[in-house]
């Protein structure tokens, strides 16, 4: 069996994501990875690709089409390769997430989204229900296409392979919508998805300017910062903050949340951190059913009292 | 301008569902079902769309049990002008789903398919992106902003490290996202009308599609659960447990 595994390579660089999604499909046999990209950041990404252990081959198609990770010429290059392949595979990321169930439908194939487990190589477990349900699935199709729940698989290591690399000539006249511009938020943190440690905040933190109490807090930890969905509706936060069913899905060792009440939809997205600790004024707030550590109080005088006391 | 916003009645979303004892299903009897957030926001664009004298008709299309006439009401009492219905046994996978949905697209002709991100039951986040796919359209999914162009749609979407701008010639698909609007509740005189308003029943086996499940289900179990800690009573405490007895910092 031989997968193919769609890496989100577009700056250049290859997230931990995709070495998530890479950790999945070991037990999928033979693998090859895909990195895509503009001219000027393939070079870099293929070789970075190279780099991780474990991988058969890399394979590259660069070009303005694939600068910005456009779902239809992404699925259109999926398409034409799956005739090599068993399962293709990419994290659930906004690219994965967009590409891979259009790849599936052209190729009649039900995809299979946020895989928690590969039990054999046409079972999957996946959350349904906000993550209050698990459900076993086996495929019938031919070909099995999913994405990947990074939270759920430790990446495998960045360095340590020499794969050789395979420039592709993709296949043209694809381009159907056309990138116009991004607002990044720009960040030095560690990326939500990545980070060992997450403080995150809620309603409880009241403002934009409230929510920056955070901030000394995270730096002191080396912590990425999210949110809760009303954190980032009332615009104290950018969108790409928030945890939940409908957000970004973490593990960390560590995931602190203050003023955050507990809704399922937040919890879908945080608990299977390993340590939680919940900051909150109200002692019936859910979170606390979920919390190793709880403590109840005003965050506005626990948030600087912890930092302080972090030293 | 056209307009088709495919709904999908879902478990309400302040329930907290239970797996069966038999492992078979969720249990449903006596469950509050109302309309899939995402696809009441999907709703509300449609609407805005036309308000803003953009679109000039939308329709709205369901495919399940009889009850899902109740969502596509809501959607008509919302201001949608017509809807269908595709009576099928249960939902099917979102593959069937967007090959029904492309034979009404073909049958309707609309300029834009707006979908919900996901259905919050199965957290597919799929339907879209297949019926973009099979129709061979420009998509442009988790969409926080849309709005007409000369030429098309400029398209905000949200994305891992904040949000993009696209640009999708029509006919174009679209998939809401939470931040997309807030949707309006139907007011009861509305509500009144759109019993008028009309509703089309096809039976799902009639489209000549094969609705044969590709994933079968093996088993559904609901996670271990997490159990609640200690309350510690102070910062002190707090950060002498997280160091010497969670070991975390
Ligand atoms: C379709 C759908 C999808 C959704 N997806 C998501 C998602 O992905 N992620 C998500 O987070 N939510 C999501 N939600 C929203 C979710 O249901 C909740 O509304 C949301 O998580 C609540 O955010 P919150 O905890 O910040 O606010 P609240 O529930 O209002 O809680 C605020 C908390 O702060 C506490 N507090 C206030 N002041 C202080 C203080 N000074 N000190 C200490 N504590 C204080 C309060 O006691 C309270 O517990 C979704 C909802 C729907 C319908
Ligand atoms: C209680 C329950 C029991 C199930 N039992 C089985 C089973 O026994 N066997 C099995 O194989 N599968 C089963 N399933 C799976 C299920 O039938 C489909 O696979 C699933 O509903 C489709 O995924 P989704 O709705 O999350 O799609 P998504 O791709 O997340 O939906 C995105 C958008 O597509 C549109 N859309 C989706 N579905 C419809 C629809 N029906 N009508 C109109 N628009 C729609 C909406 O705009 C929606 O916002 C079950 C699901 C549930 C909830």
């Amino acid at each position: 069996m031989t997968a193919l595994v769609l890496l989100d390579a577009e700056d250049g660089t290859i997230p931990q994501t995709s070495r998530s999604a890479i950790a999945a499909a070991a037990s999928l046999g033979d693998i090859d990875v895909l990195v895509t990209g503009g001219p000027d950041t393939i070079a870099a990404a293929a070789a970075s690709a190279a780099k991780i252990p474990g991988i058969r081959k890399v394979r590259t198609a660069s070009g303005e089409a694939f600068a910005h990770g456009l779902a239809e010429p992404l699925a259109a290059l999926l398409v034409a390769l799956a005739p090599d392949y068993d399962h293709i595979v990419a994290a659930a990321t906004a690219i994965g997430k967009s590409t891979l169930p259009r790849a599936a439908a052209l190729l009649d194939v039900q995809v299979i989204p946020d895989v928690m487990e590969i039990r054999d190589s046409q079972t999957f477990v996946r959350p349904v229900f906000a993550g209050n349900v698990l459900v076993t699935l086996r495929s019938s199709d031919a070909k099995k296409l999913l994405t990947i729940r990074t939270a759920s698989f430790d990446p495998v290591a960045a360095e340590g392979g020499a794969a050789p690399i395979e420039a592709l000539t993709p296949p043209d006249g694809q381009q159907k919508s056309r990138f116009v511009s991004a607002e990044h938020s720009s960040t030095e943190r560690p990326q939500l998805e990545a980070a060992r440690v997450i403080v995150s905040g809620g309603r409880g933190l009241q403002s934009a300017e409230g929510f920056k109490i955070l901030e000394p807090l995270a730096d002191r930890l080396g912590a990425a910062i999210g949110a809760s969905r009303v954190a980032v509706d009332s615009g104290f936060v950018p969108n790409d903050y928030q945890v939940g069913q409908t957000g970004k899905i973490v593990a960390p060792d560590l995931y602190i949340a203050c003023g955050i009440s507990g809704a399922i939809q937040h919890l879908a997205g945080m608990k299977d951190s390993k340590v939680i600790v919940a900051i909150n004024k109200d002692e019936e707030a859910p979170i606390f059913q979920v919390a190793d550590y709880g403590l109840v109080g005003d965050l506005f005088q626990i948030v600087p009292a912890l930092t302080a006391a972090l030293g | 301008m056209k307009i088709l916003v495919p709904i999908k009645r879902v478990v309400d979303y302040n329930v907290k569902v239970r797996v069966r004892r038999d492992g078979g299903g969720v249990e449903t009897a006596g469950v509050k079902m109302s309309m899939n957030p995402f696809d009441e926001i999907a709703v509300e664009e449609a609407l805005r769309l036309r308000e803003k004298g953009v679109a000039s008709e939308i329709l709205t299309v369901s495919i399940g049990v009889p009850q899902a006439a109740d969502t596509l009401r809501t959607a008509l009492a919302m201001g949608a002008d017509r809807a269908i219905l595709v009576q099928s046994e249960e939902s099917p996978e979102p593959l069937a789903v967007a090959k029904i949905l492309k034979i009404l697209v073909d049958r309707e002709k609309p300029d834009l398919v707006i979908l919900g991100k996901q259905a919050i039951d199965d957290d597919m986040n799929a339907t879209g992106q297949m019926l973009a796919g099979l129709l061979d359209w420009p998509q442009a999914t988790f969409a926080s902003r849309v709005e007409k162009t000369a030429d098309g749609l400029a398209v905000t979407r949200e994305v891992d490290g904040g949000s993009e701008t696209l640009a999708l010639a029509l006919p174009a698909i679209v998939t809401a996202d939470l931040r997309l609007n807030e949707p309006r509740y139907a007011a009861l005189p509305n509500i009144m009308k759109a019993r008028k308003k009309p509703l089309e029943t096809i039976a799902a086996t009639d489209l000549g599609i094969d609705l044969t499940r590709r994933l079968a289900i093996l088993s559904m179990a609901e996670p271990p659960a997490r159990k609640a800690g200690i309350k510690v009573g102070s910062v002190a405490e707090l950060v002498e447990k997280l160091r010497n007895e969670a070991k975390v910092i």
